[in-house]
Order: C-alpha cells, then structure tokens, then sequence
C-alpha cells in the first residue's frame, strides 16, 4: 500500500509547488520607490509596479464626471529603518514634498478619489507604467501617519 | 492611584506565573504534590488579579483619564462610553492585557476541573500555561505598558512613566487622539475578542498535548479532555474571521470583505491548521492513527495563534489592522522559536511511542480520504505562508522586493479548496479500514448525477462561467451527500425505533452530535461557498455623478437619486445622508441611504453603502463625493454582488452547527 500513498502525496506536492509558481509569476508585483522606476527606465514597462510616494496636495486634479483622478508622488525611501533614522513616517513624507528636487511621478487613476488623499499622505499604488512615464495606477491605499504614530501629545494641551 | 494600581498588579501577576512555573516543575521533580497543588493555586489567583488591573485600565478609559498614555492614544471625549471601554483592545498594550486576562481565565477553569484520573498531567499543563502568561505579562511589564503617563518637565519636555519622576509634574492633555474612526463601528467591539477567545483557547489543547508528550501517555486522553476547547476554539476563530469580514464589507467601502491582506492571513493560517487538527483527531479516537501527525498539527497551530498574535498588533506589516511600530517583535519570534524548538524536539523524542495502532490499508478508506484532507488544508497553508514570505525572501536573494497579490492567492488556493470539497462529498460515503475506488464510486454515482443535473440546470438558466459551474456542481455534490446522510439515518431509526422521520431526524443529533453537528458545519460552508463564488465571478459595479432626478442602472435596477442632506450625527460625526429610489424594472423597490460620516477630529472620511439585500444579490451603493444638490451633484458607486448573502446565511448555520457539535452530551458525559 506504501507506494501508493508516497506517489499520491508527490503529486499533490507537484500540484501545490506548481499552483504556488505559476500563480507567482502571474501575479507577482515589483515594490519600487519613485527612484527606482525612473532608474529602471524601459525595463519596467509591461511590469506591475507597487510604488510608494507622498502625495503633493496642489498635484491633486479629480474631474467627478469621469472620475479621473491625477497627481503627483515624490520620491521617499523604501527602507523602514532610514525612515526611523530621519525622524519617523510622518516627517520623512514631509521632508519629500517639500523638497522641489526630489524625482517625482505623475499618477493616473480612474476611480472615485479616496478619502484620504491629500497633502504628505503615502500613496501606495498599484499599476503600470506607461512609454511617456506616467504611472497608471489601479489600485490605490493611502497612509496618514500624523494622527496615529505621534507618541507624546503636543505641548499645547 | 488606579495606574500604579493596576501597574502593580499586572507585575505582582508576573511574579506569580514565574512563581507557578517554577513549583509545578519542582514539584514534578520532588514528587511533591503540595508543591504541585500551590502551582495551581497560584494559576488560579491570576485571573482575579488580571481582571482588577483590566478593569483598572477600563475605568481610566471610561473616565477620560488622558494622562495615561494609552488612554489618550486610543479614546476621546466625544466617544460613547461603550466604545470607550472596548478600547482597550483598540490598542496594542491594551490588547495584551486583554490577551493576558483571557488566557488567565482559561487556565482557571482548566485548573478547576477534576483532576483525579490525570494527575500526571497537571504540572506540565500548568507549566505551558504558566509559560505562556508569563511571556504575555512581561511584554506588557517591560515593553507595551498600558499604564505609563504624561510627566513634564522643568524643561518643557514630556516623560512617560508609571511612577511620578522626580522635578516633573503630571501632564494632563484636555482631550485624547480619539480610536481610529474605522474602528468604530459594533462589529469592531466584537471582532477582536472573538479571534482573541480562539487564539487563546487552542493554548489549552496545546497545554495538555505537551503534557502527554512530557509524561509518555501515546493515548488519545488528551485529544478527548480537550476536544470541547478545541471546537470552541474553533468557533471564536471562525466567528472572528467572518465578523472581520462582515465588517470590512460594511465599513471599509470597497464591495468586498476578504482583501489577503497580510493580517487576515495570519489569522487565517491557525484556522487551516486547527481545521485540519479537527479532523484528524477524530482519525486517533476512532483508529487509533496519525498521533504524531496530531502533535505536529496541534504545535503547529499554537505557533501561528503566537504568530497571528504578533502579526495583528506589532505593526510590522502595513495594514488596516496595524498600529504603530512596536520594539516586541524580537521578543514574539525569540518565544516562538524557543517553544517550536521545545515542542519539536519532544515530538521527536517521543516519535516512536507514538507509532499509529494500524496501518492505512487503502487508497480509498476513510482515514485515507482525511489525511488527503488534511494535506490539503496544510497545501492552503503553505501557499498563504509563501505568500507572506516570497517578499522578505525575495529581497533577501535578489535585492528586489516583490510582492503578490490577492490573484495569487485566488489562482492558488481554488483548485485546493475545490479538492476539499470534492473530499467533503466523498468521505461521508467512505468506509473504515479497506475500500476500493469501485465502493466508493457506487455509494456516489448517484448524488453524483444529482449534481450534474443541477449544474446542467445553472447552465441553461444561470450561468455558463466554467469555474462557476464547476463550483456549484461540487456544492450540489457535497449537499446532496450531506442530505442524503441525515436520511438514510433518519429512516434507519424509524425502523429500528418505530420513530416518525422527523423525531429520528431529532433524535439523531442527540446520538451523535459531532457527526451530525459537523454534517450541518459542511453544508453551512457550502451555502459560504455560493456567496464566494457569487462574489468573486459575477461582481458587477459602475459609477456615475448624478444630478437630481437622474438614474444610473445596473444589473437589472435602476437607481434614482432624490436627495442629499447634512446633518450633525452621534459621537460627533458629520453625516452626508443621500436618499436613493432603487427601481427594478418599472416596480418600485424602497430607499437606499449611502452616507458619508465625517470625523472632525480625526479629519477622516467614513463611507458608509447604503444596501439592499436579497438571496439573489446584494445591491450596494456607496455615496463617494457630493455636491450641494443646487450644482454638479453627487458621485456615487455601486456593486450588485450576486449570491454573497449566502456568505452571511452560511455563517448563521456554521454557528448552529458548531453548537450541535460542542454541546456536552448528557448520558455519556460521565465517562469523560
């Protein structure tokens, strides 16, 4: 009978390790900073991208009757732990908008614009690329660290 | 006064599981059973201590106490006072506590059971209990302490500390940051406790298992002692994950409820293993097999309830679930590789006394069909588990952070979950011991064909999706075997007890309540799996600006917007309330009240659909963005979701199986 159950169990093994690759490779999305799809240049067309930004709150242009949403992301680090070594989420993100020479990306997206798009918030989008370097996003999450990480209230109370 | 209060009694509780730990081993050792009786006893004070500092927590919540800290992270004064003390989960150290309190309770009632009959495992259960709470009680001690408060300085600077510094004065802030608006919501007052109470409660199968390793005994005593945790374990996990679901499909505004989002996963993942554990035990009580196999499961399950702990309250993982970034990471993965390493390497030590009374003879018996279940259910977890770790491995090895997505695991776990339901219909029909593939296949043709013509039916009137109707074939095979169960042993009783069908029908819960309670379990998932699948395939959604009077149309209604209004709400919201006409065809159908709730102080937008469901479909409409009704109008976005409410009805007759299952049976109780 031992045979029997060995082959059975290598081929539901064959089928898990085959449904995890092939749904891998289908599915797989590239974490890049703003940096680094500029960098990339051609090479990241045709790929989905997740690109991490800060929001500018005067790119933000939504046209409700056909739910066009564009703005602009500027650049901020990928790496948590620089992100704590230069003061927190919030200040990193501050630091990105208000800095005119960091690399930036122009967003597309067609949707309703979500709530808590605005100024210094992180935009974590979901997308492609185009071949003039706009971003097409399809999927949209937003951050707001502000409110929620500070952890000694302000001075004033 | 109640911070240092309940300071001190969450480390004097410390002391006393240290404590508890150390007599249960000594006493173990000397033999003692004195010793071992005040290990017990001191398990038993925990409860009482750790409820006073839960509740010293609570009424420093309630009663707006902001110089603590957590107070002022997690409430407001505009929030009503329920949610107020339901905040103390809404927070990382409170939820500690609330961790620490539930696995004291448990451990009081395990201590308070008889323990005549199993006297030898007693130390060790008190040992993997003391453990566990001790670890618990020193991250909140040393590390996420709920009572630290605002001390200023001379200087201006702010302190946290429980004990006043010296030269500084208490710093009182006049309002808190107020609970995350998402959080509050009647679902989030259940949610957490519920995955909280499964979490915990598999810690007691996890307990006794240890100790019949510890102690030798390569019976199935410890699976029956512990057979009613586990299941309630199980319906908390459950329960958790679908009021989880529930609300992210109220709240959250997307037309969904399931995201694969990294925190559902690490909840998910000892649900996989507690359900395969489930299934497999009955394997040992019954054929007295798969004991190792078990032990595995059951450490298993304890590591990922340690691990989902971790994951849903440390903050490494960006998500909605997350909350700030937190130092006790180190100190989950240092546990939980040093109780794995423990647990393993006692399995191992005691593999071969655990050799399985018989072997598996056929491909096709009973015992086969759930080991293939329950290598399914472990298939599931090792795609969930790669999709949590390919992009840490990822970047490891080529410096590229790569993630996958929720079609990663769609396209992975479907033909799994399709295997298991086609187990679902096979196994009820099995035999113990030696089947062949030609019994089986004469117990299923019939049911088989059953289904085929229900399909065949869905296919000229439903729909022609071929995943679609592959699922619902499977469902109608997995009903149709169900059902004919429950009949063939009703009209078993009627003959053999002269009973009409529908007092057998009764009385056969009574008999058996595992058997049957988990018959009801299969066809609630069944009637889950109809709402994914509606969901997942035929999810339809549009989205338009509207002015007044004007219709947007959608799977068979049409919506006309009539009205907007502002208003101010309760705990100090804003609301924007549009009125919707729901037309189908030319009838008239009701109002719908899409709205978005405003929360000044967080600056935080809430929007909440306006639904209308049916068995058929669940009309969902969301109001995104508004105008004053004088100009352009409002923007609005909506789902029709075929079938999800079977998702929701499902999970109401998952709960009534589940009862059936767990309930004590009366005339046997006493030889347990």
């Amino acid at each position: 009978m031992r045979p029997k159950f060995i082959l059975g169990g290598l081929l539901i093994l064959a089928a898990v390790v085959y449904l995890i690759v092939s749904s891998t490779q289908a599915s797989a999305e590239y974490f890049m900073t703003v940096d680094e799809v500029r960098a990339q240049g051609e090479n990241a067309l045709g790929k989905t991208l997740r690109v991490s930004g800060a929001v500018i709150g005067d790119s933000i242009q939504y046209d409700p009757q056909t739910l066009t949403l564009t703005f602009e992301v500027a650049h901020v680090t990928g790496d948590n732990k620089e992100i704590e070594a230069q003061g927190g989420l919030a200040e990193v993100l501050h630091q990105a908008v208000t800095d005119p020479t960091r690399s930036r990306l122009k967003v597309i997206y067609n949707g309703v614009k979500p709530d808590l798009l605005k100024n210094e918030a992180q935009a974590i989008m979901t997308g492609r690329l185009d071949a003039e370097g706009v971003f097409h996003a399809e999927e949209l999450l937003l951050k707001c660290p502000t409110r929620y990480e500070e952890a000694v209230p302000e001075q004033a109370g | 006064m109640l911070a240092e209060l309940g300071f001190g009694v969450l480390v004097l509780t410390f002391f006393l599981t240290l404590y508890s730990f150390t007599a249960a081993l000594y006493g173990e050792w000397k033999r003692s059973e004195a010793v071992v009786e005040s290990a017990r006893r001191a398990m038993l004070l925990t409860w009482p201590l750790l409820t006073l500092s839960a509740l010293a927590l609570i009424y420093l919540l309630v009663n707006n106490a902001y110089q603590v800290s957590f107070v002022y992270e997690v409430t407001s004064r505009s929030m009503p006072a329920y949610l107020k003390a339901t905040a103390l989960w809404g927070g990382q150290a409170g939820s500690l506590v609330f961790w620490a309190w539930l696995m004291s309770a448990f451990t009081s009632l395990v201590a308070l059971r008889k323990w005549e009959r199993d006297r030898e495992l007693l130390p060790w259960v008190l040992v993997v209990a003391a453990f566990t709470l001790a670890f618990f009680l020193s991250l909140i001690v040393f590390f996420e302490n709920p009572f630290l408060r605002y001390w200023q300085t001379a200087g201006g600077n702010v302190l946290r500390a429980v004990f006043q510094p010296a030269n500084t004065l208490p710093f009182i802030p006049s309002d808190g940051r107020g609970l995350n608006p998402l959080l509050r919501h009647p679902g989030m007052v259940i949610h957490p406790p519920m995955l909280y109470l499964g979490f915990v409660s598999f810690v007691i199968p996890y307990a006794f298992a240890m100790a019949a390793l510890i102690t030798n005994r390569s019976d199935d005593r410890w699976i029956r002692l512990t057979r009613r945790w586990t299941l309630w374990a199980w319906l908390f996990l459950s329960l958790g994950l679908v009021l989880g679901g529930r609300w992210a499909y109220d709240v959250l505004g997307w037309g969904g409820y399931w995201a694969w989002d990294p925190v559902e996963i690490a909840a998910f993942m000892p649900w996989l293993t507690g359900t395969a554990f489930l299934h497999s035990v009955m394997i040992q009580e019954k054929r007295g097999m798969f004991k190792q196999w078990n032990m595995l499961l059951i450490i298993l399950t304890y590591a990922l309830v340690i691990f989902g702990t971790f994951l849903t309250r440390s903050g490494v993982l960006s998500s909605v679930h997350a909350f700030a970034q937190s130092a006790i990471g180190p100190m989950f993965f240092g546990f939980i590789a040093l109780t794995s390493f423990f647990s393993v390497g006692l399995l191992i030590y005691r593999w071969g006394s655990l050799k399985a009374d018989v072997e598996i003879k056929s491909l096709f018996s009973r015992e086969a069909l759930f080991l293939f279940n329950n290598l399914l259910f472990m298939s599931v977890l090792v795609v969930c588990f790669w999709g949590v770790l390919f992009p840490l491995l990822s970047e490891l090895f080529t410096n590229q952070k790569v993630t996958v997505g929720p079609p990663f695991y769609e396209r992975a776990t479907a033909p799994l979950f399709a295997a298991l339901m086609l187990l679902m219909g096979a196994a009820p029909l099995s035999a113990w011991g030696t089947a062949s593939a030609r019994t089986i296949g004469r117990a299923l043709w019939k049911p088989a064909l059953a289904a085929l013509f229900v399909t065949a039916v869905l296919f000229f009137t439903y729909t022609r999706h071929p995943i679609a109707l592959i699922g619902f074939f499977l469902i109608a095979l997995v009903l149709f075997v169900t059902f004919y169960e429950f009949w063939r042993a009703a009209r078993a009783r009627t003959k053999a007890h002269a009973e009409n069908i529908l007092l057998a029908f009764w009385n056969l819960f009574g008999r058996n309540r595992r058997r049957y309670g988990g018959y009801v379990i299969h066809i609630s998932m069944m009637l889950m799996a109809v709402g994914i699948l509606g969901i997942e395939l035929f999810q339809r959604e549009t989205q338009g600006t509207l002015a007044l009077q004007q219709s947007l149309v959608l799977g068979g209604y049409r919506l006309e917007y009539r009205d907007i209004a502002r208003f101010p709400g309760p705990d100090s919201r804003e609301v924007t309330r549009a009125v919707v006409d729901v037309y189908q065809g030319e009838r008239y159908l009701g109002q719908l009240y899409p709205r978005i709730d405003y929360y000044p102080e967080a600056q935080q937008n809430m929007t909440i659909p306006g639904q209308r469901p049916t068995l058929r479909d669940d009309l969902y409409v969301l109001l995104v963005d508004w105008k004053p009704a004088s100009s352009s109008g409002a923007t609005f976005k909506v789902y029709v979701n075929p079938l999800v409410n079977w998702l929701w009805l499902g999970s109401l007759i998952f709960l009534a199986g589940i009862l059936i299952a767990a309930w004590p049976e009366r005339e046997r109780s006493a030889e347990q």
